[in-house]
């Protein structure tokens, strides 16, 4: 087809307007730091007419109609405010979230998640307000341990995770342990653990007897961070571990290390042993919790969040803590704060944003959320559970995990892309596609690109 | 034949000029089909609503892939380094190598069963087509989700598909991953999904086709003495390469944008192994916040998908010339 030469020259410049105009503009706007509000004179929501709060939430199934209820109580509580829940898929959540807050009808409270990739972006961006100046006025520090509030913590310009300023609150926690089948368990003449060895010997003894040792389905990916963390939190030091997570050393730590290497080389010797569901690469997430709850696998490992699926009163099922090498050790274990509050920085009401917050994470609503399985961390205080239930045993292994400092941050927080480097490769190692050795150079080669790109 | 503009252009100018000479010279007389400027204020509507949705969101990330940006906080330029990408991630190259082995499924498989399905239908007529018909076209009225997940069952360890094949002694052949969780099954895994999809879709289009062909040429081809192989190249082919046509374009596009499936079947698992292009951009922008990558990917998959689609409608048009 021939284009005459005047439609060519529109066409070229055109296409010259639209590069301009592309150039021109940077996506995301000016940054600026964000400081927090001058100290609060009195706590509570100020009586100055009508207040709407908007919530910006990803809470659904039990805990969502909890977040009702408790939305309810509040507005019953300062009659002045009417609360405005936003439920939105995280994803959602996150890129609308910039597009939000920059018009008239933006959230007042957010519901995000820590790490880099979700949290890290909204404090370098500007968008999320400091709060400091509230925890003193409520005294939030006092009621969890401070490695509950160092994952909601970043400097004001977003560079610095695990230090610095406030920018999330939560009371509630999670906690990755060992979910075990009580009948399974003694029919097999076992008892609980208490070293990783014994683990390992039980495991071993299960697939002699032809019970699945593990249930398991890795389709979904995300499982099998989960297995090798817990593995990998018995080997390695967790200080080591939280340092890496929070890059505080950047480039100077590796992830390269004997342990993480052994912590491979088990995962995989325990995959070639059989000790995991058979097909658990094809396997979903959900066939797994729904096989282990049928009585097809001793042990599961996996978070707090399937005690909704098996029952917060069910006596059938009990859950530890992955056993450390030495049994005086503390054990330690993945997990820690559940998905914290925060406020946005454009928020017209942040005295009462805060108020809300306050409310969301006191003792009445960490009561009305256990039943849902998240774990209460308010210090000092014992959650009202029946003794001998699936929900007393996971209450109890966090706070033994929490009590002793033990609590590791979930790994896929430590870059991006970690989610995605790791979840790969830990399929790709579960299968024997790729050596321990492989495996940690990978891993190892995604933490320094972004480590060397904090600068 | 390929109509250059210029030389309708040229066509209706000397037309218009003459009809000027003789009409008078305040009043303008068209020609039905003449341009006019108020043509513009029809198409405004549809322009405008296609310039607001289509059309400046794609300004927009043309924009953003030129700079690293996470979505949120201020990007930072990257001229073209999200497209020069392209060469030297692993990734990206990894995700095209499996939406070309997808295109065999896809594509080149359901097009060649479809053919060859349609040629056996030319030569004897069967009762109760529109049924059957009704049954290949099935599976493009449900949704592409809750068929996949209905899919990702039929391949599990110990689903249908392995409790068969068990069942008839050939047990070996189930991986130990399940179909979907092995590295090697489970590309083509997803692809015999794509095909069961397609493959109707094809026949449909072919069938309708054949039934256009007029009887006679067959049997003028029987009448010179043509066996099926030749009658198939000769008279069934010929008078189907319109459909083709359509076909070839709309199963090329729909693999190079496949999406659905992998996000319900596979995540993109086990590994790499089934991560394709469309679904590295629904990563890149909504998981890793890498939006400028994600952006550069979606403009040169759209890039590539226009240039696949011209070559094979230029192929296409010149076998028709040729016939």
């Amino acid at each position: 087809m021939m284009t005459s030469p005047r439609v060519r020259i529109r066409i070229a410049l055109t296409l010259l307007l639209v590069a301009v105009i592309a150039v021109g503009c940077t996506p995301g706007g000016s940054v600026s730091i964000v400081t927090a509000p001058p100290k609060p004179a009195t706590t509570g929501v100020p009586d100055t007419g009508p207040i709407t709060l908007t919530v910006w939430d990803q809470e659904s199934g039990q805990v969502g109609k909890v977040w009702d209820q408790l939305n309810a109580e509040f507005e019953q509580k300062y009659p002045n405010v009417t609360v405005k829940r936003v439920n939105r898929d995280f994803g959602e959540l996150k890129t609308l979230l910039s597009l939000a807050m920059s018009g008239p009808n933006g959230p007042d409270v957010v519901e995000a998640n820590q790490g880099w990739p979700d949290m890290g972006h909204l404090v370098k961006a500007g968008l999320l307000l400091p709060l400091d100046n509230y925890a003193a006025a409520y005294g939030w520090r006092d009621r969890v341990s401070p490695n509950v509030l160092r994952v909601s913590s970043w400097s004001p310009d977003g560079k610095e995770f695990g230090t610095g300023s406030l920018y999330g609150y939560t009371t509630m926690g999670e906690l990755v342990g060992v979910y075990y089948n009580k009948e399974l368990l003694s029919s097999l003449g076992l008892t609980i653990p208490t070293t990783f060895n014994d683990f390992e010997q039980d495991l071993a003894v299960a697939h002699q007897a032809g019970v699945v040792p593990i249930a398991f389905g890795n389709n979904d990916a995300f499982p099998g961070i989960h297995e090798y963390a817990e593995i990998q939190d018995q080997l390695a030091p967790t200080s080591y571990l939280t340092d890496l997570i929070f890059g505080t050393q950047r480039t100077a730590l590796s992830f390269a290390t004997p342990e993480n290497t052994e912590a491979a080389q088990t995962l995989q010797d325990w995959a070639n042993a059989d000790y995991f569901s058979p097909g658990f690469g094809g396997g979903g997430y959900d066939d797994s919790v729904s096989d282990f709850a049928k009585g097809q696998g001793l042990f599961m490992i996996t978070g707090n969040w399937i005690v909704e699926n098996l029952g917060a009163d069910n006596t059938q099922f009990g859950f530890f803590p992955m056993p450390p090498m030495d049994a005086h050790d503390t054990p330690v274990a993945t997990g820690g704060a559940g998905f914290p509050l925060s406020i946005a920085a454009g928020s017209e009401h942040p005295d009462a944003a805060a108020a809300y917050i306050d409310w969301m994470t006191s003792d009445h609503a960490s009561d009305l959320l256990l039943r849902t399985g998240e774990i209460p961390l308010h210090n000092g205080k014992t959650p009202d559970v029946q003794p001998g239930t699936l929900l007393a045993d996971v209450v109890d292994a966090a706070r033994t995990v929490t009590d002793g400092n033990g609590v590791v941050p979930y790994e896929d927080w430590a870059s991006p892309t970690f989610y995605d480097t790791l979840t790969s490769n830990i399929q790709e190692l579960m299968v024997n596609r790729i050596s321990p050795d492989e495996f940690v150079t990978t891993v190892e080669a995604d933490y320094q690109d972004f480590q060397s790109s904090r600068s | 034949m390929d109509i250059s503009p210029n030389v309708v252009q040229g066509a209706v100018s000397t037309v218009g000029k003459r009809a000027r000479r003789w009409g008078k010279q305040d009043k303008r007389e068209r020609l039905p089909g003449e341009a006019r400027r108020i043509a513009y204020l029809y198409i405004a509507p549809a322009f405008i609503l296609y310039a607001a949705f289509n059309l400046w969101p794609l300004v927009q990330g043309a924009n953003i892939s030129l700079f690293h940006w996470d979505g949120v906080s201020e990007g930072t330029w990257a001229g073209l380094s999200n497209y020069t990408d392209f060469f030297t991630d692993p990734l990206i190259r990894e995700g095209y190598v499996h939406v070309l082995q997808l295109m065999v499924f896809y594509a080149v498989l359901p097009i060649a069963l479809g053919l060859f399905l349609a040629a056996l239908l030319s030569r004897i007529r069967i009762r109760g087509l529109t049924a059957f018909r009704l049954l290949l076209f099935l599976p493009l009225v449900i949704t592409d989700v809750a068929t996949a997940v209905a899919w990702t069952w039929v391949y599990d360890v110990d689903g249908p598909l392995s409790t068969f094949l068990r069942a008839v002694g050939l047990g070996r052949l189930v991986p130990a991953q399940g179909w979907l969780g092995d590295f090697n099954t489970a590309l083509p895994a997803v692809g015999v999904f794509g095909l069961w999809g397609a493959f109707g879709f094809c026949l449909i289009l072919f069938l309708a086709g054949v039934m256009k062909i007029p009887a006679s040429l067959y049997e003028a081809a029987r009448v010179d003495g043509a066996n099926a192989i030749h009658e198939f190249f000769a008279v069934t082919l010929p008078g189907l390469r319109y459909e083709l046509q359509v076909v070839v374009v709309l199963s090329v596009i729909d693999t190079l944008g496949t999406f659905d499936e992998i996000y319900v079947m596979t995540s993109g698992g086990p590994g790499t192994a089934t991560s394709v292009p469309a679904y590295l951009v629904w990563r890149r922008m909504f998981q890793t916040s890498q939006v400028g990558s994600a952006a550069a990917l979606g403009i040169t998959l759209m890039l590539i998908i226009f240039a696949v689609t011209w070559a094979i409608n230029k192929l296409m048009d010149r076998w028709s010339e040729d016939e």
